[in-house]
Parts: C-alpha cells; sequence; structure tokens
C-alpha cells in the first residue's frame, strides 16, 4: 500500500494501483459473480415460495372480504354507539392494509424468488460536454434561422404581442371571483372598520346577552361579541374583525398612556382579539402576569402595558377599544377601534 | 446466545424485531395512559364544619406563606375573599400545599382527608364572601347538555386547555393540565375562582347551568374517546407528526431495504 501521508490527485495514496492502467482511474470492479437463488438450486423451495406467494394473494382475498363484513356487517353509521364505531374503523383498515398489502408482498416476493434473475448491464452513455453543447447550439441556430425570426421581426413582434395580450383575459376572470362590487379603496377600507360603533353594546359570545359593568370581577375574561353580530348580513366575516377579549385587572396595576385615561372602565378594558401577527385569535390569559398569548406563533402581550408585545413575532400592541358604561349599567363601546384590527398590510401605513 | 446470532441473518428477522418494537413501545404508552387514568379517591362534599379546627390547620400548614391572618405574604396572596371553592379545589387537588416554588402549583397525592379539607374551607370562607362548594345539581351530568356545554367549552376554554381538553403549553413554564380525568366539582371550582393562572368565570360569565353543561361535555368526550383509533394525546400535529416520521417511515425504509436485498 502507498504512503498516507503523501496523497495527491494522481497518486491518493490509499488505493491499490492497477498496474498499467492510467493512475488516474479506478480499475473496474467488474460484476460480483452470479449466485444462483435457493429456488434455482433446490425444486423444492421453489415449490415453497410458490405456496408462499400464493398465500399472500390469498391473504389479500380474505382482507378483502373482511372489508365487506366489516363494512356490512358490524354496522351501520347513524345506528352504532362510538365504541362500535372505533371498531369498525379498525377493522375497515386492517382488511384494506391485509387487501393492499398481500398483493404487494406477494408480487415482490415473486418477483424476488421465482421470476429469472439474470444480471443485465446496460451501459451508460459516453459523456462529450463539448460536442454535445455544440449539437444543442446547432439545433437553436438552425431554429432561429429556418423560422426566420430574425429576418422577419412582423412576425417576431406580433408574437411577443399576442402573447403579451393572451394572460390578460385571466386577470379579469379572477377580479370578477370578487362578486361585492367593492373598489380596491372600500375594500381596503373596510379593513379599517368594524361592527364597534358609539354606544354598541358588549355582548357575550355566542350567545349576544350583554355584559353589566358590575358582572366582571377582578381576574375574569369575557369573550365578546358587539351586539346584533348574529343577525348581520356576514356574521362570520363581521366577527372576524370585531371579536374582543374583555378583562379586568387592579387599576393600580395598570399603565395607561395619556389619551387613553377613559377607555378603560374602573380597570376593565377591551382589546382586539386577532393578533397583529397573523391573525390567529389570542384568548390564552394569564390573570397573575397579565399575560395574553397567542397560541400560533407565541406572541405575547403586557395587558399591564396596553398590550405591548414582550415576545414573539407580532408586529405592533393589539388595538384597545375604548369602552364606557350606559345609563343602565352595561358596558358599550365609546367607539370603534382607533387603528386597524389584525395583521399589518401595505396601506396601514 | 448461539442459536440467536445463528437466526439473526435469517430473512424474516428484521421482521420479528419490527414487531418486538411495536409491542413494547405500545404496550409502554398503554400503561402509561392506565396510571394517569388512575384516579384520586372520592371526596365527599364539606358539610357544616368547625372553623376553628381549619383555623389551626391552617396556622400549622399555610400560613408560612398565606400569612398568620391569611393577609397575604410575599411568597404566597392573601386568601381573604377567596371562598371556599378555591380551598376545596386548591387543597382538593393536591395542588396546595404546594411542594416548591415554581411557575405554578402541581398536582401531586392531596394531603388532607376531606374533613380536613372541609373545615380549612369552612375557615377561609370566614374570613371573607368568596365562591362557595357547588350544589350537588350544577355536578349532575346526567342533566347537562353537551352540545351547548361544548360551545361554551370551544369559545371560553379550548385555547388553552386544548379542544380535546387535553390541556397545552402557556408562558414560561406555566401550562393548562389537561381536563381527563378531573372531578366534576374541580371543574366547577375551577371555573369559578380562576386557580394560578386561569381567569375567573364567574357567575355572571358562565352560568351554574352552563358551568353543568361545560362539565357534561368533558364528561362525554372522555367518555366517548376517540372515534378514529388511538388520539396520541390528542396533543395534533407535534404528536401525529412523531408518530408517522418514526413509524411511517421505518416501515417505508424497511420494505425498501426488503425490495432491494438479495434473496437466499
Amino acid at each position: 500500500m502507498g504512503d498516507h501521508s503523501h496523497g495527491s490527485p494522481e497518486d491518493s495514496g490509499t488505493v491499490a494501483k492497477a498496474d498499467d492502467v492510467a493512475q488516474d482511474r479506478f480499475p473496474d470492479p467488474g460484476l460480483p459473480p452470479h449466485r444462483p437463488r435457493l429456488a434455482d438450486r433446490d425444486p423444492r423451495a421453489a415449490k415453497r415460495h410458490e405456496r408462499q406467494v400464493a398465500l399472500l394473494f390469498t391473504i389479500s382475498i380474505i382482507g378483502t372480504l373482511f372489508f365487506f363484513v366489516a363494512y356490512f356487517v358490524l354496522g351501520q353509521l347513524g345506528d352504532m354507539s362510538f365504541a362500535e364505531l372505533r371498531v369498525q374503523n379498525a377493522a375497515l383498515g386492517l382488511g384494506t392494509a391485509f387487501a393492499m398489502l398481500g398483493i404487494g408482498i406477494g408480487i415482490v416476493h415473486w418477483a424476488k424468488t421465482l421470476m429469472p434473475d439474470h444480471e443485465l448491464v446496460e451501459e451508460r452513455h459516453e459523456i462529450r460536454p463539448e460536442a454535445d453543447r455544440k449539437d444543442a447550439q446547432e439545433i437553436i441556430d438552425t431554429v432561429l434561422d429556418e423560422s426566420g425570426i430574425k429576418r422577419r421581426p412582423l412576425i417576431r413582434n406580433t408574437l411577443i404581442g399576442a402573447i403579451a395580450l393572451a394572460p390578460i383575459p385571466a386577470i379579469f376572470m379572477f377580479r370578477d371571483l370578487d362578486r361585492t362590487g367593492n373598489t380596491a379603496s372600500e375594500m381596503i377600507d373596510s379593513l379599517r372598520h368594524t361592527m364597534w360603533d358609539t354606544g354598541v353594546r358588549l355582548t357575550r359570545d355566542p350567545s349576544g346577552t350583554p355584559i353589566k359593568a358590575a358582572d366582571v370581577q377582578i381576574g375574569s375574561a369575557f369573550h365578546v361579541i358587539p351586539e346584533g353580530l348574529n343577525e348581520a348580513e356576514q356574521p362570520l366575516n363581521e366577527k372576524a374583525k370585531a371579536v374582543v377579549l374583555l378583562m379586568r385587572m387592579d387599576p393600580k396595576e395598570m399603565n395607561v398612556s395619556p389619551g387613553r385615561e377613559d377607555w378603560n372602565v374602573d380597570g376593565i378594558v377591551a382589546y382586539s382579539k386577532i393578533c397583529t401577527h397573523v391573525g390567529c385569535p389570542i384568548a390564552l390569559y394569564e390573570q397573575h402576569t397579565h399575560h395574553l398569548l397567542c397560541p400560533c406563533h407565541q406572541s405575547t402581550f403586557d395587558l399591564a402595558n396596553e398590550c405591548k408585545v414582550v415576545f414573539g413575532p407580532a408586529g405592533h400592541a393589539l388595538p384597545q377599544l375604548p369602552i364606557e358604561v350606559d345609563a343602565e349599567g352595561y358596558l358599550v363601546a365609546k367607539s370603534d377601534f382607533h387603528e386597524p384590527v389584525g395583521p399589518s398590510y401595505w396601506e396601514r401605513g | 446466545m448461539k442459536a440467536l446470532s445463528k437466526k439473526r441473518r435469517h430473512p424474516l428477522a428484521a421482521v420479528a424485531l419490527l414487531l418486538f418494537g411495536l409491542l413494547i413501545t405500545g404496550s409502554l404508552y398503554t400503561a402509561a395512559g392506565n396510571i394517569q387514568e388512575a384516579k384520586a379517591a372520592e371526596t365527599s362534599t364539606a358539610s357544616q364544619s368547625d372553623i376553628e379546627e381549619g383555623g389551626k390547620l391552617f396556622v400549622a400548614n399555610c400560613a408560612t406563606c398565606h400569612g398568620k391572618n391569611a393577609e397575604g405574604t410575599n411568597d404566597g396572596p392573601s386568601l381573604i375573599g377567596v371562598g371556599a371553592a378555591a380551598v376545596d379545589f386548591q387543597v382538593g387537588t393536591g395542588r396546595m400545599p404546594m411542594q416548591m416554588q415554581g411557575p405554578q402549583a402541581q398536582v401531586k397525592p392531596v394531603q388532607f382527608d376531606d374533613e380536613q379539607i372541609s373545615q380549612l374551607a369552612a375557615y377561609v370562607a370566614s374570613l371573607g364572601a368568596g365562591p362557595a362548594i357547588p350544589d350537588e345539581q350544577y355536578l349532575d351530568t346526567s342533566e347537562g347538555d353537551a352540545a351547548h356545554g361544548g360551545t361554551v367549552f370551544r369559545v371560553n376554554c379550548a385555547m388553552c386547555h386544548n379542544a380535546a381538553a387535553a390541556g397545552g403549553a402557556l408562558t414560561r413554564g406555566k401550562f393548562a393540565p389537561t381536563l381527563t380525568g378531573v372531578e366534576e366539582k374541580h371543574i366547577y371550582e375551577a371555573m369559578a375562582t380562576g386557580p394560578q393562572n386561569m381567569p375567573v368565570f364567574n357567575d355572571s360569565n358562565i352560568t351554574p347551568t352552563e358551568k353543568r353543561d361545560v362539565i357534561t361535555f368533558l364528561k362525554t368526550i372522555e367518555a366517548n374517546g376517540s372515534a378514529g383509533g388511538a388520539a396520541l394525546g390528542s396533543l395534533g400535529p407535534v404528536a401525529e407528526g412523531l408518530f408517522i416520521w418514526t413509524a411511517g417511515l421505518g416501515i417505508v425504509i424497511a420494505f425498501t431495504i426488503w425490495l432491494t436485498s438479495r434473496p437466499s
């Protein structure tokens, strides 16, 4: 063997050298010797394999029959208990699995043990990079020359025009998937407004019953929808923007910024439930740490600091809904949100 | 050993090994599940108890953190006004007395008997008005409406406790525990008092009847189990992904090795 310490591309030192072949090549190891299989040598083994393959196919047949037994005999959907349904599901799955696996394993076993196993050598074609490249170049040149695209600019220009125009109908078809008839600016504008407005009562989700300020004790969390949402034209679309989480904390623990002093009612605060990252509903409220956690990407908002982001990918604080108490003692919104709810978008600014 | 080493090249050895591995994993999983299902002993509802006895128990077991008159210290909150339900939940599930300071109190074997718990509850209830231990009528799941309870659960509880009530992670080591195997009374008390970092769901937010519906829903899904086979902890894509990446891919790899191996 060669000297390991002085390897070079010509003489790696680790490969045994063939005497008279060029030194930058590995010697062709050739094919391993053909080894006859058990079934080739012993007719009894061949017979055994035959029976095994037939058995596997029979298992497949039994699997299919088992499926039908499970499907029709074990019961019909609607008059089954959950426990019976589970048993039937498992039986259907097992039947299908055996039906498929029996065929698959049987065929492979057949091919491996009984079908002819002579080795075939398919030579790889010779690699000629320069010649191949030249051939390809020639084909392109011929196409350019014979099509006359260089000599006939009229054809070339009309073709470019046709290709440029052809996709435009698709734009209109996609545009007309929207049947609301709103202009682009109206659609963007709809992101800025929700159902909340001056005097709209805060009601419980999903019952729609109004909430009295006295009902909200420190540490509690209410899931809130605007009054009348269940009767709205598009309740889910409206809900997606208007859902609010109502919480009460000790007013002493709250840091209220100037201009927001009258947005809470004695520590009762309402914040949009839509995460400002990608819009998941945030409702994982921890009453002692005052943290709101988004379950999707772990954005964490600090309720004590007006829902500023303290962790995670969210871009800005949750919008606060200014609230007050009406004459009957129910909580109502003072106005809509002062900023768009949910994730950022280009026009949000 | 010699016989074993002879047989290990047998074409079925790989299959046998795979089946053996799956069998062991399966039985371990079942065993772990059974241990989890083992429930704490039945506790009876607190009756009229001796507040004085409760006070003595309190001074001996709770005052270190909660203060001699339950006024609270740096190590524990004030218990004035938390009500009998909070004591019955915290002590009745073994969360209190707390084993050690940490992100949240963990469930452990219950430290007091039923009489002592009701005495402690009576003492704390005497300090200030708070949620009481619920009436039996609100714990009777045969009366509840599981479908309505499911709606209330999905709006108010599912974000932390998981849609299948399997529990979930919160921030910095805190977590919402699984609700499987929790007593009806303790579920009710948790909603009414908001233990640890759980928000309070008082009777004006979720009415006692709705609380009963929620409990009925939880007990129904617990009794029904998963209709689609193994739920893998109902943890969603993490558990399911782990299973298919190990078991599913393992089977695929085993088949490819078998496909390309030379027959004997």
